[in-house]
């Protein structure tokens, strides 16, 4: 029958609830609700025993040594590679760089295509991107004279597409948006924005940190010429992550880093740079990390990515309309198309006086400003509070959220 | 549920944080700066008055949790009147109790009230931020004092 429906009644998160042992366990005296997810997600089982059965049985480094572990390891890595490939849809492996987060991707980026700006030439991003995906953008101009310019957001945090579109012209000569924000959960038109900047042969990176986990990424159907993101906020270990790169603009750009790796003949004359990918990867990266990645999109895949946004949209629904009971809440970030994050500030009660009342309740949430500074400016607030859920989050997960809400603003009086 | 937290949020800081003493701006101060704890984004900018080497006034302006709040309105309160010394003793005292060393709790007079936060690592710069930017300002700096 409609066998769409029978997957979506079939998530059961109770069972992959079990998959994550750290959420077994209580803070406080109560049972842990993890709601930090924006933040880092948490590692299921699957890649905590990739990492113990790398170090167990296959370390070694990779690309170099001839023995068996070597091989192994080597293998292990660059199977993670096509995992990655597929996950993204790129066209080859060789377009999946490995770096240690999605900050290190954009400064990769940004660091490869100095050589193509100069002064005059604009970059353009956006009023919701993290700090991640501004200052890097800022030491490219102060490096080569370019400008950073700023397309604005509305009051529902969404992107005001005239000023967007008014702000592209033949001078834009990089673009960088992230796909959803960290700190709002606005999801972008990605697909119209890079349509409309390749009218002008802007190359474009998305910043895909904060929507890798929730939704299903294609980049050749987006032609974005990058997509980044980190693996620890898709429930892989810390210090893991990648770049997607159109192989072009990959072999244009120059190197970030030199050093063993990413070199194919090095004399004291000259030096010939490896290919791509590994030119990019200098040092022995993070083997077991990457290899975890690989791990993570594994277990991803058996739940299902679709399955996974579907559950989520569901708990951010009901968080949304529960949290509307509560005079005192307003959520900041209301736009239409939104991702599992509710942030939100309690009238006349500071953020970092709810991180340490919930934290009491055993509820992890984020108190801050989400390295979104320009965004907190935006709307007035020195912080907010922030609930962000994943694959495992429960609907009386978002009941204690909001019990432990109620809570505090009883104590606060 | 949140008994436990009482030893933190005590009332005396939920008072202080509804109404804060000395919470304006002072047009005729002798020195004024900003502190600012980049790692939650409080900001708060602290004026005095001297009269010779005491401190006559004392006030502050700006954005922060309830413990910081808090913190700089018992602050302006209890260093009105003391030399520039007397403060930076105080400070000293009051920096050891919130990092958890032991201190004559009778020395501290109201400002014991915030001996909870020791408990709290993450929560300490909240209440020294305040300390931290007088400190500052005793010493004559005039750029913007950070946490960090």
């Amino acid at each position: 029958m409609n066998q769409t429906v029978e997957k979506a009644v079939a998530y059961d998160v109770e069972r992959i609830r079990q998959d994550f042992p750290v959420l077994n366990q209580e803070i406080r005296g109560k049972q842990l609700v993890y709601l930090d997810n924006a933040a880092t997600s948490q590692k299921p089982k699957a890649v905590i025993d990739s990492i113990v059965h790398y170090y167990e049985n296959d370390n070694a480094n990779i690309h170099r040594g001839v023995h068996t572990l070597s091989e192994r390891a080597t293998l292990s890595y660059e199977n993670a590679r096509k995992t990655v490939r597929d996950f993204l849809n790129a066209n080859t492996e060789k377009e999946i760089v490995f770096t240690r987060g999605a900050t290190e991707a954009i400064n990769l980026v940004a660091n490869g295509i100095a050589k193509d700006l100069s002064a005059g030439d604009e970059i353009l991003i956006t009023a919701m991107e993290h700090h991640s995906n501004i200052v890097p953008w800022q030491m490219l101009c102060e490096k080569t004279g370019a400008e950073l310019k700023v397309a604005p957001i509305n009051d529902k945090g969404e992107l005001i597409w005239d000023a967007f579109e008014a702000l592209v012209s033949n001078k834009t000569k990089f673009a960088a948006v992230s796909h959803m924000s960290n700190a709002l959960g606005t999801i972008n038109p990605i697909k119209q924005m890079i349509d409309l900047l390749h009218q002008f042969d802007v190359p474009v990176l998305i910043d895909g940190a904060q929507a890798i986990p929730h939704i299903a990424v294609d980049v050749q159907a987006l032609d974005c010429e990058f997509y980044v993101f980190s693996g620890h906020k898709l429930y892989a270990p810390t210090g893991s992550g990648a770049l997607y790169g159109k192989m072009e603009q990959l072999e244009h750009m120059a190197p970030y880093q030199g050093g063993g790796d990413m070199i194919s003949i090095v004399t004291f004359e000259n030096t010939v740079y490896n290919k791509v990918p590994y030119k990019f990867e200098a040092g022995t990266p993070n083997i077991v990390g990457t290899i975890g990645l690989g791990a993570a999109i594994d277990y991803i895949n058996t739940v299902g990515i679709d399955a996974i946004a579907v559950h989520e949209k569901s708990l951010l629904e009901y968080a949304t309309e529960q949290s509307k009971k509560i005079d005192k809440l307003r959520i900041i970030g209301t736009a239409d198309n939104k991702g599992a994050i509710l942030s939100f500030v309690l009238d006349g009660i500071h953020p970092h006086d709810i991180g340490t009342m919930m934290d009491h309740q055993g509820i992890a949430v984020r108190a801050g400003h989400h390295c979104a500074m320009p965004v907190m400016d935006f709307f007035g607030v020195p912080a907010t509070a922030r609930a962000s859920f994943a694959m495992y989050n429960t609907h009386q997960e978002v009941d204690a959220l909001m019990a432990g809400i109620e809570n505090l603003i009883e104590m606060f009086g | 549920m949140l008994d436990d937290l009482r030893d933190l949020y005590q009332e005396v800081i939920f008072d202080h944080n509804r109404n804060p003493r000395n919470f304006r701006e002072m047009a005729d101060a002798d020195r004024q700066i900003d502190g600012f704890n980049p790692l939650c984004g409080d900001r708060l900018t602290l004026f005095i008055k001297l009269d010779g080497d005491k401190i006559a006034d004392a006030s502050f302006q700006g954005q922060g949790c309830a413990i910081s709040t808090a913190s700089a309105s018992l602050m302006t309160d209890i260093v009105k009147g003391q030399t520039e010394q007397e403060a930076q003793a105080l400070f000293s005292l009051f920096h050891k109790m919130a990092t958890g060393e032991e201190v004559e709790m009778d020395d501290l007079g109201k400002l014991a009230v915030l001996a909870g936060v020791c408990e709290y690592p993450a929560r300490v710069k909240c209440a020294t931020l305040p300390w931290h930017t007088l400190d500052a300002l005793l010493q004559g700096a005039e750029e913007p004092v950070t946490t960090e």
